[in-house]
């Protein structure tokens, strides 16, 4: 059986009501487990005090932020390509909840940078960048909005999430041009030796694992939604047709 | 193709408002920045470049909003698109076109408003040559938003939400070039870069307006 | 020259309006589309001229066949009557403007903007395009709207003179203007939208197939 069977909206829904649940309940075990342990089993650092364990929002948040963008741009690449409509109600379904994901790693940011920087905002190339993004989201989700013909509206933000994702690398490389930065280097990389440590790492992973099943399971519910809607508008349309 | 160019060309003249309105608007920030900010002149060396990159990408943004909703609301789009020309022709052409409205007399007339905002003396030569290689990115681009909000009731408003971080990189590299050149530091970089930007997006946005515009008008 | 349609089903704001539509168009023939407002006469036409991709079927036409004629007439109201057609003949590479220009009788107003021209004599400079288009098969909507007795006659003879210079016309119209045509009745048609997902259909009738 092929992979792309599953872009047939009854294959989806039936998968898709099976395997939710589950992923669900795996997001809940991972972000309390995760939360639970960074917040309560783990020391304080020696400079940054207990204020280091917002790493444990602040990191994952920020990830599935950029992330959800590149599975925006990959079922957009579908939709264009295959014309298959659940992968454009897929993408449509990630865009809020990215950009709720952008909003978080803002806010957590400047809940940081409040005691370590002394500011709640910076013009940081971070930051900024991802001020860009919530930018790139919002316009993204308002084109969605703004055409009535879903076909239509799914080609023009297809179009502008391709278009949208090369100005996006370009305004993070211009901004970096533009300011070299306070923001403290990635936290998680496999070369590098100024990883965090140990300790803060394993949680930080559950963590990770807890936003990547939450966003799973919100793109999920949100792309069933959308279904049932177009459903209804496919049926209404349909009765008027008589 | 030329009879495109001439045609926008002319109805931008005698419409009015196209040549002018952006300029009124690109002189009303230079005027209103220092009654804002105070006339300290160090102040105003220092954010001129800045201001002046940014008044003229909202005069740019202005007038994009026409550059294919008359066409489409008179029905010529419909007739241009079945023309006998490329239709990513046709997006150039009026990318082209309206950077010659709007992006070559803001170039024009920006020293003069930099005078208003005491640009220290070195920035005046990179101002003109960062303007003159940074608008037309900002027409094409522009005119990529004003693609994929064609025929769209309040069409305006998005095209703002939808164009500005797409401008980011233009006004970071742009006013960064003016920046320099006013502190006589080497501005290749910024420059080289801000060229590539608008060779680029000249080179490949026409494309993906073509598409915007096949798929809103059917 | 031939224009052929086969099987065509199109698409209106993403539900089939038109099913299994097939003709065939030869030169210095005309064909009338009839039928009631709403049953996806414009939708028809502009899937014809290639301005809408067709659900289903296929439209086989020479390129660069078609001149192309909708409710709007695409004049510049700030431009006079002579550069609103001279625009048009350079884009299509003719030459026929003044030529045009006496066949609809608007040799008089060819100095006058098309801001101060009745929606009669808007309508005959949007006509006129045709002619400066050079193009062997003129699709044409609703052509007559807003023009007097006299101008009908006008416009019937120069689709005449088409004709018989070996082009041909498909027009959607409730007038007759004397043509030697055929005529197409549309009929209503019940949308039944293709079952399941994948490519193709439009975006709702994807969603048509029975499902939890």
């Amino acid at each position: 059986m092929s992979f792309w069977e599953y872009a047939n909206p009854q294959k989806f829904m039936q998968l898709s009501r099976k395997v939710m649940p589950w992923v669900a309940g795996a997001s809940v075990l991972c972000l309390v487990g995760g939360l639970a342990w960074g917040f309560f089993g783990t020391p304080d650092d020696y400079k940054q005090g207990s204020t280091v364990k917002i790493i444990y929002l602040h990191v994952p948040a920020a990830m599935m932020a950029i992330n959800a963008w590149v599975m925006m741009l990959v079922t957009s690449l579908v939709w264009l390509i295959r014309r298959h409509h659940v992968s454009a109600l897929a993408a449509k379904a990630a865009a809020p909840v990215g950009l709720v994901f952008t909003l978080i790693a803002l806010a957590t940011g400047a809940l940081w940078g409040q005691p370590m920087w002394g500011t709640w905002w910076a013009w940081d190339p971070r930051l900024t960048s991802f001020l860009i993004l919530a930018l790139f989201y919002l316009g993204y989700i308002a084109l969605w909005q703004a055409v009535d013909d879903p076909d239509t509206a799914a080609d023009l933000t297809g179009v502008l999430c391709i278009v949208g994702s090369v100005f996006a690398l370009l305004s993070r490389y211009a901004v970096n041009f533009w300011n070299q930065g306070l923001h403290q280097g990635a936290s998680l990389s496999l070369d590098k030796e100024e990883n965090v440590a140990d300790v803060f790492w394993f949680p930080l992973l559950v963590c990770i694992a807890g936003f990547v099943l939450l966003f799973l399971a919100l793109v999920l519910l949100r792309t069933r939604t959308e279904i049932r809607a177009r459903r209804m508008g496919a049926l209404l349309a349909r009765e008027r047709m008589g | 193709m030329i009879a495109l160019l001439v045609r926008d060309m002319r109805l931008a003249m005698r419409a009015g408002g196209g040549f002018g309105l952006g300029l009124a608007f690109f002189l009303l920030v230079a005027v209103l920045v220092p009654l804002g900010v105070g006339p300290n002149s160090t102040v105003l060396a220092l954010i001129a470049p800045g201001i002046l990159w940014v008044g003229a990408l909202l005069a740019c943004l202005l007038s994009l909003d026409r550059v294919f909703a008359l066409d489409f609301e008179d029905g010529s789009l419909d007739l241009l698109v079945t023309a006998p020309i490329p239709l990513e022709g046709v997006v150039a052409i009026k990318a082209l076109a309206h950077w010659t409205v709007t992006g070559l007399p803001l170039t024009i007339v920006a020293p003069v408003l930099g005078v208003l905002l005491n640009l220290p003396v070195d920035g005046y030569v990179w101002l003109v040559v960062s303007l003159a290689l940074g608008t037309p990115a900002l027409s094409v681009i522009g005119a990529f938003g004003a693609a994929l909000t064609v025929g769209l009731k309040r069409g305006g408003l998005l095209l703002s939400l939808l164009v500005l971080p797409l401008y980011v990189p233009t006004l970071i590299f742009g006013a960064e070039v003016v920046k320099r050149g006013a502190e006589g530091m080497a501005t290749g970089t910024p420059l080289a870069l801000l060229a590539a930007i608008t060779a680029g997006a000249a080179a490949l946005l026409p494309f993906a307006s073509a598409a915007a515009i096949r798929i809103n008008l059917r | 020259m031939d224009l052929r349609v086969d099987q065509l089903a199109v698409a209106r704001g993403g539900v089939t309006v038109l099913e299994g539509v097939r003709f065939a168009l030869p030169a210095g023939r005309g064909l009338v589309l009839r039928g009631p407002n709403g049953i996806g006469k414009t939708t028809l036409l502009r899937t014809v001229a290639g301005l809408q991709p067709a659900v289903a079927g296929s439209v086989s036409v020479a390129p660069d066949a078609i001149a192309y004629a909708a409710h709007a007439d695409g004049l510049k109201a700030t431009l006079t009557v002579a550069e609103n057609l001279r625009f048009w003949a350079a884009v299509y590479g003719t030459a026929a403007v003044e030529d045009a220009l006496g066949r609809m009788n608007l040799a008089e107003l060819r100095d006058r903007q098309a801001a101060n021209l009745s929606a009669g004599q808007k309508r005959r400079l949007g006509l006129a395009r045709l002619l400066v288009t050079g193009r062997p098969i003129w699709v044409l909507d609703e052509p007559t709207v807003s023009l007097d007795t006299a101008s009908v006659q006008l416009f019937g003879d120069v689709v005449r003179g088409h004709l018989g210079a070996g082009g041909s016309v498909l027009i959607a119209t409730h007038i007759d203007l004397g043509l030697e045509a055929d005529v197409l009745e549309l009929g209503p048609f019940k949308a039944i939208g293709p079952r399941g997902g994948g490519a193709g259909g439009a975006f709702d009738a994807a969603f048509g197939g029975d499902f939890a």
